[in-house]
């Protein structure tokens, strides 16, 4: 989202602590000031994530310290992960392995790549999950690993390194 | 410095070589193996006893034993290069113990001691004053413990991931590039010498665990046991599955992976992009540790053999000379 706000010190403060208030996660902070106008207004565009539902407690927030807020730009799903998983496929319900993911409504499949090997053989498949945060992602992935486990499936992780 | 080996296998031939090949002025002063033993405080003429190993399988003295040499030699370190063992860490745990109780240092290639009592063995080389060293461990002749020892000294290790376990990246690399099956790939590595008999140990990750245990008990002294890693071998494996994955740029690697804020300790294949220093071919090893002020660092190297493994070991005993024999 793009704010505006008081080129005075503590503004740039008073407008990030509600973004904390309300649980989100500052992505990115970028200020410049408008070359075009030289009062005293400073443009800050700020990238974070926030759980979704609590975007207009943010608005409501930031009014009331002043700040004037020029643009939303909502992007859903921003996290991408892709994981393989190996075994019985279908004998043990692809299309529910998917839908455990998808009946979330904080992550879902977004593509599947599968090998048809002989019947009877292992098959191997490639799923991209997509989710807003990544608590969310976290929370999907454990999701699979608990339905792997359950139907004997051995799940691939992508490794995922910088702690 | 004087030396004695325990242990005149493959490590303990290399180790033996190189100090007869180069001047690095150690000595040897007493050799066993598993039926024999030499001691000789004036210097054990090491070109004799490899010849003798090679041709009659016994280093020496058939009445002498490994024990003797340990509690009657007159060394300063002892390298010890017996076989591991991940359960009882026999017979290496014992002479581990005797050397250190005879106030002397030690340097090991042996995981089994030092998998299940680091933290005990440690404890027993301060209270008498001596050090226990085991960089051939892990990764072979990769450096790993001087590293962060010395190199990353006052840094904060934040984790660990390594390719720990050259087997199973030889046979995951055999099945990425030629498309092999899992049994194919085990088969080539059996043929080159790669893969025992029974590669269990090395295919289910186990030997990746026990490294890992070594590199998270060293580092961080936190006393996890092989019970304590989260496991998953290689074994099933499909070639289909390395081909999802090389779609999208990526490859399978066994990756060994420890981060103590998360409280994660695990070994499993994982989806990791080719172009990731940790994907590493045929038999290498490579460890990336991740920490506060160095951010990330990658070693790449040979995970074994005997020369490489004797690498470790040898720059083991200079340290020990250096910092603490010849200054005393
Ligand atoms: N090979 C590698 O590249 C490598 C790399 C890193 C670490 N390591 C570790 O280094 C150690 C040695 O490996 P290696 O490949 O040299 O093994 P190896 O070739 O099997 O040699 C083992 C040696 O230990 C001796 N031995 C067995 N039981 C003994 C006993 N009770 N008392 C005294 N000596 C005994 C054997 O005697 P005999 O000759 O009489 O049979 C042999 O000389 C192992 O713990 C291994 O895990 C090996």
């Amino acid at each position: 989202m793009k704010l505006e706000m008081k080129d005075a010190p503590g503004q740039l403060v008073a407008a990030l602590k509600p973004i904390s208030e309300v649980g989100g996660n500052i992505i990115a902070v970028i200020h410049q000031r408008d070359p075009g106008s030289d009062d005293d207004t400073l443009s800050v565009q700020i990238v974070l994530e926030l759980q979704k539902g609590r975007l207009g407690d943010l608005v409501t927030l930031l009014k009331k310290q002043g700040v004037h807020i020029q643009r939303i730009g909502e992007e859903r799903l921003l996290y991408r992960r892709t994981v393989i998983l190996i075994g019985h496929l279908m004998h043990t319900d692809l299309s529910d392995t998917v839908d455990r993911i998808d009946s979330t409504g904080f992550a879902e499949v977004s593509e599947l790549s599968m090998s048809m090997p002989a019947i009877n053989e292992r098959s191997s498949s490639r799923l991209t999950i997509k989710s807003v945060t990544k608590d969310d992602m976290e929370m999907a992935i454990s999701i699979l690993r608990s339905v792997a486990s359950e139907k004997g499936l051995l799940l691939i992780e992508p490794l995922e390194e910088i702690v | 410095m004087k030396v004695a080996i325990v242990g005149l296998g493959s490590v303990g031939r290399g180790v033996a070589e190189m100090i007869a090949k180069k001047s690095l002025g150690l000595t040897v002063t007493g050799i066993a193996d598993s039926t024999s033993g030499i001691i000789n405080a004036g210097g054990i003429d090491l070109h004799d006893v490899l010849d003798v190993k090679h041709k009659t399988g016994s280093c020496g003295d058939k009445k002498i034993s490994a024990n003797e040499v340990i509690k009657k030699a007159d060394y300063d370190a002892l390298v010890e290069v017996t076989p591991t063992n991940a359960t009882t860490g026999e017979p290496g745990l014992s002479y581990i113990k005797m050397a250190i109780g005879r106030k002397k240092h030690v340097v090991t290639s042996n995981k089994g001691p030092i998998a299940l009592a680091y933290r005990d063995l440690k404890k027993r080389a301060e209270k008498n004053g001596v050090v226990l060293r085991h960089e051939a461990t892990v990764g072979g002749a990769i450096p790993i413990f001087h590293m962060i020892e010395h190199g990353l000294a006052g840094n904060e290790i934040l984790a660990i991931f390594g390719v720990l376990n050259g087997t199973c990246n030889f046979i995951l690399t055999r099945m990425s590039d030629e498309g092999l099956t899992y049994e194919q790939a085990l088969l080539e590595a059996r043929q080159m010498g790669y893969a025992e008999a029974d590669p269990t140990y090395d295919v289910q990750g186990i030997d990746a665990a026990i490294k890992l245990v070594i590199l998270a008990n060293t580092i961080w002294g936190n006393g996890v046991t092989l019970n304590d890693v989260n496991r998953t071998g290689i074994d099933l494996l499909t070639p289909d599955a390395l081909r999802l994955a090389e779609d999208e740029g990526s490859t399978i690697r066994l990756i060994a992976e420890a981060i103590p804020k998360k409280g994660l300790l695990r070994v499993s294949p994982r989806i990791i992009e080719k172009s990731h220093p940790l994907v590493v071919e045929g038999t290498l090893n490579a460890i990336t540790l991740e920490t506060d002020m160095a951010k990330e660092i990658t070693l790449i190297g040979r995970g074994a053999g005997s020369i490489e493994t004797a690498s470790a070991i040898i720059g083991d005993l200079l340290f020990i000379r250096d910092r603490y024999v010849e200054r005393a």
